[in-house]
């Protein structure tokens, strides 16, 4: 019961794929400008980490070798056809904002980094829920990210007003800056600071060190 | 022409897919640790963008947008639902022809891009550019130029930012950032001052 939990829960903090492992930014930044789109590519990309987790489990003792990496596209590119069908169908506004990004879930290195790492040597129930436990690990970035930057950016969360602008009136002056792509790898960056200040075990050792002379070495 | 040349500089400095659109950031971050393997990885993304766009706008152009097939007698067959699974396909194919000619024909190249070329298929800067070019519906001479520009002005980033982590080596950075977050933050800045190259026309 605890390995289940592990699954499941190291990714969130302690194994998070985007602070730790540098997987998976690429494809999702552009649409955390406000929290909406984002909540669905979460949604849509953990759909995708899950299913793709537990379908190449199921086939891993059938898939040959040297040919398994286009076997995993296939069927990761197969599952993501279905979510952008499905979002069309059912939140077509949304998705017309999401753009190219839904296609891009494909190429999402945690996406095959998992399937790579995890579902070729695990059982289906495993992977299904190391799946489930990465898209929540990057769901987390993604929402802290994209609710920064549409708090300070536009005073709104979802849409509703939260802290109201002096355009209309309010107290807040939107910080225009928050909308804007540099921002987002700001945040990040304060993030990743802000979770190993906490978790030291993850800090990375420099490549080089400024040599500390001893007193007894000038002589 | 002059629009040939606005293409070119939208896509390497305006739009440039690393710095405004956040495409390619695994290997972006990944392989900016020295100058050397920048350049590589860099002209290799190059190649395969400037030949992977056009591809995928001939394959969407005249078999799978609504309509394509008419030239086979069958004009109400729309195949754009396939079009994810084609181009990523299209991709890593093209990918390793490209490699299995450089090896053959070129070994010294071969040897210098070594482990990025099969790595270029997982490289989203390269899908992106396909969906970009589909999404905007250029042509197949503006898809070449978009495939050119786009990969080059991701190869000009990945170079710059190789360049400055270099400089960075010897800085005493706080223990928290090092390595991976002092990354995030300077590449926040060069995608400040890409900015100001917003509004760049002839």
């Amino acid at each position: 019961m605890s390995e289940t939990k592990s699954i499941l829960l190291d990714p969130l903090v302690d194994k998070n794929p985007i602070l730790l492992q540098v997987l998976g930014v690429c494809s999702a930044l552009a649409v955390t400008t406000s929290l909406l789109p984002s909540l669905l590519m979460c949604a849509a990309m953990t759909t995708v980490a899950m299913f793709s987790g537990a379908a190449i489990s199921a086939i891993r003792e059938h898939i040959p070798n040297n040919i398994r990496i286009i076997v995993q596209m296939t069927i990761i590119a197969s599952l993501v056809i279905v979510v952008d069908q499905t979002l069309k169908a059912y939140a077509f506004e949304t998705s017309k904002q999401l753009s190219v990004f839904v296609g891009l879930i494909i190429t999402n290195c945690i996406i095959l980094g998992r399937a790579e790492a995890f579902a070729m040597k695990n059982p289906v129930g495993a992977s299904f829920l190391d799946g489930l436990g990465n898209g929540l690990g990057y769901s987390a970035v993604l929402i802290v990210v994209a609710a920064s930057r549409e708090l300070f950016g536009a005073g709104t969360l979802l849409g509703y007003e939260v802290l109201p602008l002096t355009s209309n009136g309010g107290w807040y002056e939107a910080n225009g800056m928050m909308l804007l792509p540099p921002s987002a790898f700001f945040i990040i960056g304060l993030l990743i600071w802000a979770v190993r200040s906490a978790r030291p075990k993850q800090v990375e050792k420099p490549d080089f060190q400024i040599h500390e002379v001893h007193r007894t070495e000038v002589l | 022409m002059a629009d040939y040349i606005n293409l070119f500089i939208k896509a390497a400095f305006v739009e440039n897919l690393a710095l405004t659109f956040f495409l390619g950031m695994c290997t972006f971050l990944a392989v900016s640790k020295r100058i050397e393997t920048a350049i590589g990885l860099g002209l290799a993304v190059i190649a395969v963008q400037v030949i992977t766009v056009p591809v995928n706008h001939l394959i969407y152009q005249f078999l799978l947008k609504p309509g394509a097939l008419s030239w086979a007698g069958l004009p109400e067959v729309d195949l754009s639902f396939l079009g994810l699974v084609s181009y990523i396909g299209v991709i890593a194919a093209l990918v390793q022809i490209l490699e299995m000619t450089l090896d053959k024909h070129f070994p010294k190249l071969y040897n210098a891009l070594g482990i990025f070329l099969p790595l270029i298929t997982v490289n989203c800067a390269i899908l992106g550019g396909t969906l970009f070019m589909v999404e905007r519906q250029y042509n197949l001479a503006e898809s070449t130029v978009f495939g050119l520009g786009s990969g080059f002005g991701w190869a000009v980033a990945l170079i710059a930012l190789a360049g400055i982590r270099e400089k960075l080596r010897y800085s005493d950075v706080p223990d928290g950032l090092q390595g991976l977050g002092i990354t995030f933050i300077i590449v926040g800045l060069m995608s400040l001052g890409f900015m100001g190259f917003s509004g760049i026309q002839l």
